[in-house]
């Protein structure tokens, strides 16, 4: 049975994109037959968070409007052969679709795939509706600032009264030197004010710009943030996964400076 | 916590906090600042039949507070009337 997971965060920056170009790939690597598509029509980005810029030929839109068959639109990931996109118009704009026309297109989908993620756009507009008519679940991606909680928990509400009960959420970009300094708040802070269950936390890692520059996610290596991804990968998928241990290891001078910091 | 944190104050992590969930309660209640002066107009002139209030003064807002069974917070309307004087009943 096929899953429609929609990734979204009201705020822009937060790192939506990113993590469904990660949780796609770490999925394929799992042996799942995942199709990633990017709502976000005007300003497309999955498509050179992956890497397949340059092989683009039709779009959503065009899918959509009839240019083209499904299978057309879509592109072959370059590392896993279960891996599809389904790129973003770049030269129209949100209302070129309808939530009908995207709840038509992903229910041929589901035929094909175990899952279907969906990068939404920021914003509660036209592009969100879109990405959520046909969801079945929700990942809600913040990081620990005010600005993202507070947009973070205007999406919640608006998540429930669409009746989308099932809703995650990954807290993005932790610096745990921050936390642990009391300058930044904790996992646990921000599962407290937004009140739904965490799937996973990402670090601040300098991996993840280094695997973006270069078009190729870091889910699964042997980084922070590519071990953090692959775990949110396995609870997606209904496996318990330990959190992981993201405290920097500090030496003696450390400490001490810590001491009396 | 460290040595010298002893004579810090709040560190913005706590203060991010507590503003965030103060400012949730309001976006949540979806409490315009239009209903809170109702809301304030129509407290006034149900005190003012029964004492001299200082409607200058009277402020309300939504925080929140420690629930009774101890399981979390809840909202809660605070209203702080100053009296001038207590009238006596006609």
């Amino acid at each position: 049975m096929s899953e429609v997971i929609v990734i979204t965060s009201g705020k822009g920056g937060v790192g939506k994109t990113t993590t469904t170009a990660n949780v796609g790939t770490g999925l394929a690597k799992l042996g799942q037959k995942v199709v990633m598509i990017d709502t976000d029509i005007g300003l497309r980005n999955l498509d050179v968070v992956m890497g397949l810029e340059n092989r683009i030929v039709y779009n959503l839109v065009d899918v959509v409007e009839g240019n083209c068959r499904i299978k057309q639109a879509l592109i072959k990931d370059k590392r896993y052969q279960n891996l599809y996109l389904l790129p973003s118009a770049q030269t129209r704009d949100k209302t070129a679709v309808s939530p009908e026309q995207m709840i038509k297109l992903i229910d041929e989908l589901r035929e094909e795939f175990d899952y279907i993620l969906l990068d939404c756009p920021a914003g509660i507009e036209q592009g969100f509706k879109n990405a959520i008519a046909a969801a079945d679940r929700a990942l809600i991606v913040t990081t620990p600032e005010v600005s993202a909680i507070r947009d973070a928990d205007r999406i919640i509400g608006l998540l429930e009264a669409n009746e989308i009960r099932r809703s995650n959420l990954i807290v993005n970009r932790i610096r745990m030197d921050m936390v642990e300094s009391g300058n930044m708040m904790s996992m646990d802070d921000v599962v407290e004010i937004l009140a739904i269950d965490l799937i996973g936390a990402v670090p601040d890692d300098e991996s993840i710009v280094i695997s973006t520059n270069q078009g190729d996610p870091c889910v699964g290596d042997s980084s922070l943030a590519g071990q953090a991804y692959m775990n949110i990968c396995h609870r997606v998928m209904g496996e318990e996964v330990p959190f992981l241990d993201l405290k920097t290891k500090t030496g003696f001078f450390g400490k001490l400076k810590k001491l009396f910091g | 916590m460290g040595f010298m944190d002893f004579f810090h104050r709040k560190r913005s992590g706590e203060v991010a906090k507590d503003r965030l969930k103060l400012l949730l309660i309001s976006d949540r209640a979806n409490c315009s600042p239009d209903m809170m002066e109702a809301i304030k107009n129509d407290i006034i002139n149900v005190i003012s039949k029964y004492m001299e209030i200082d409607n200058e003064n009277l402020d309300i807002q939504i925080t929140q507070t420690e629930s009774e069974d101890g399981h979390g917070t809840v909202p809660v309307l605070c209203a702080n009337i100053p009296v001038r004087d207590m009238k006596k009943r006609s």
